[in-house]
């Protein structure tokens, strides 16, 4: 495992002569291989980033110019009803993927890291869900818990358990975009296992001469050693949650029947708005109701939070590093 | 391990052999499940693609006939064939531009020394990880006053220039060429292009593979940008956004819209199929390891 963010190679020692010479031609060879993420950095990142925030402190319909109106578009957010219920769907989602997400994947991997035979197979049958495209993935889970009908709801009957309404239930409708996500987190998975696989095996023995059972090599071993995995876990899944757009789009339209996603506001957030999400709440104020300068101070907010969950990741990674390093 | 040792005094080896036995058959059941569990919904949807329409959600899971014909005629019910050609042009031109502006980017923050690069990887990162509906009110804002909105320009166009994931993925692979590689390319007097098209990307040859699958995959999948730029042009619809309102388009039956839902899945499979190591390490990689 080489460390992260710093590896600098061994300084090559060049002769005093001509040295400037050479300093400017490799300044200038450094630029000619940035030159096009620079433009694009500037252009599609830091430009629209700064501008977000100008727009965040206008009045602005995409039509007209923009009206400057100060803070009034924050101020708004706590008398706008629909915002709280986004903000709350959205930290809904953080905390409960986060933590379902890392324990699910942490789970799988850690039992397929024990088979024996087979382990490029279950790898595989676990994975293949995360090539769906999300719309096409909340489909699938849209049929699989079709109230009543739907196979989960048959094997619940079997326990004799009436099946709740799911994407039609306003309670249900969330946990039912999660297990979509779950389904799909084959990525995490595979980074996880990767890390469990990479444990050196003289640890487990040690481990094991002190009498330590496989539950406790797990607890003492396994887990402290892939903990920057798990971080960067944690940081990946706010960070979806935190964008989560596209499942409650495409759940809350087929529930609602319409299936008219690509604009009817009256199916974002069906069943009662309990699938309307920051993101998707950022998405009709700005593109449906074109009230730009809204949406752009709740991309303001987002940007805020998401910052500082990068920021998270990035002082751990820095902080790996260095214990790497010494 | 002790109880089942001191009932039976006859020696430690059976025991510990039969008890290492259940915990194979345990393990092996479990993973077992746990591939069941991820695979039943994708074959529920099949068997729903292939059932006639009065079946098709109905309570039965098996269809009383098969009915292949479903996968051809969805291609009746909508204009796949354009979506198809849509998605495809998304897809392969955003390859191409991110291999054309992200190898040579991903190459300078790896191997050359330059002041600044760290702050740059972490410009990287943070954008990377920047949620795409942070910028959307601008850069909607641009495109709309350039004209280009209703057409695939502001989703393929960013490519060409940068693509933080991809750049992020592909310095991860190159750091681990060993660097004496390079400085013997140097040493051999190639200059830094010579370097990176004679060294460094025949050797990151299955690292540049797993990025550009990761970027078709990632545009193919895509739904919020082209539900932004393209969502009032369905002639510029692509797949994705097209298949989420495949079923109130024209009244299809549920059968129909499962065999899209399965459709839309091909290429990623066949590309995972053909390419399934690459795609192991890729992932791997974007974990903090690396």
């Amino acid at each position: 495992m080489t460390a992260t963010l710093e590896r600098v190679d061994v300084a090559r020692t060049a002769p005093a002569k001509g040295r400037s010479r050479a300093r400017a031609r490799h300044r200038l060879t450094v630029l000619a291989f940035l030159a096009p993420a620079i433009l694009g950095f500037a252009l599609f990142f830091a430009y629209p980033l700064v501008a977000t925030i100008g727009f965040s402190f206008t009045e602005y319909d995409l039509i007209n110019p923009p009206e400057w109106i100060g803070w009034e578009n924050y101020a708004f957010m706590f008398s706008d009803k629909l915002f709280l219920t986004a903000v709350y769907n959205t930290l809904w989602f953080v905390v409960v993927l986060t933590v379902a997400r890392v324990v699910f994947a942490l789970g799988v991997a850690s039992v397929i890291a024990r088979l024996k035979s087979g382990v490029g197979l279950v790898r595989t049958l676990c994975y293949l869900p995360s090539l769906a495209p999300p719309v096409a993935a909340t489909l699938v889970f849209f049929l699989v818990l079709r109230p009543n009908e739907g196979p989960l709801d048959a094997l619940l009957g079997w326990f004799g358990v009436e099946g709740p309404l799911w994407f039609a239930d306003p309670v249900w409708a969330k946990p039912g975009i999660a297990a979509v996500v779950l389904w799909v987190s084959g990525d995490l998975m595979i980074i996880i296992l990767a890390a469990i696989l990479d444990v050196p095996q003289e640890q487990y023995e040690a481990a094991e001469l002190d009498g330590a059972g496989a539950v406790r090599r797990w607890w003492h071993v396994t887990l402290p050693t892939i903990s920057p995995v798990l971080t960067f876990g944690v940081v990946n899944s706010i960070i979806l949650a935190l964008q989560l757009f596209t499942q409650a789009v495409v759940a809350g339209s087929a529930a609602s029947g319409s299936a008219d996603v690509t604009g009817s506001t009256k199916v974002l957030g069906f069943p009662e708005n309990s699938t309307l999400t920051f993101p998707v709440w950022l998405y009709t104020q700005g593109f449906r109701y074109f009230d730009m300068g809204y949406a752009a101070a709740m991309a303001t907010v987002l940007f805020v939070v998401s910052f500082a969950a990068t920021a998270l990741l990035v002082q751990r990674m820095r902080r790996a590093s260095h214990q790497e390093a010494s | 391990m002790t109880a089942v040792g001191a009932a039976r005094p006859v020696g430690v080896t059976r025991p510990v052999r039969w008890r290492k036995g259940l915990d194979w058959v345990a393990v092996h059941s479990l993973g077992l499940a746990l591939g069941l569990m991820f695979t039943l919904p994708i074959v529920f949807v099949f068997l729903t693609a292939v059932m006639s329409d009065s079946q098709a959600f109905t309570k039965d899971l098996w269809p009383r006939e098969w009915h292949w014909g479903n996968f051809v005629e969805v291609f009746d019910k909508a204009p796949l064939v354009k979506y198809l050609g849509n998605s495809m042009l998304y897809s392969l031109s955003a390859t191409a531009g991110m291999l054309v502006s992200s190898v040579p980017a991903a190459y300078a923050l790896a191997k050359l020394r330059w002041r600044g690069r760290n702050v740059a990887f972490l410009l990287v990162v943070g954008a990377m990880m920047l949620p795409p509906q942070v910028v959307a009110v601008p850069l909607y804002d641009t495109w709309s006053g350039l004209g280009l909105t209703g057409t695939l320009w502001p989703l393929i166009a960013p490519y060409f220039l940068f693509d933080a994931f991809s750049i992020f993925l592909l310095r991860q692979f190159i750091l681990t060429i060993p660097q004496s590689y390079v400085d013997a390319a140097r040493v051999d007097g190639c200059g830094e292009f010579q370097a990176l098209v004679r060294v460094v990307v025949p050797m990151a040859r299955p690292g540049i593979a797993a990025t550009a699958l990761f970027c078709f995959l990632y545009t193919w999948n895509d739904y919020f940008g082209p539900l932004l730029y393209t969502s009032e042009k369905p002639d510029r619809w692509t797949l994705s956004l097209a298949l989420s309102s495949f079923k109130g388009m024209h009244h299809v039956q549920w059968n129909l819209a499962m065999a899209v839902t399965l459709l839309i899945m091909v290429p990623a499979v066949v590309l995972f199929a053909f390419a399934q190591r690459s795609f192991v390490r890729g992932i791997t990689f974007t974990g903090v390891k690396g």
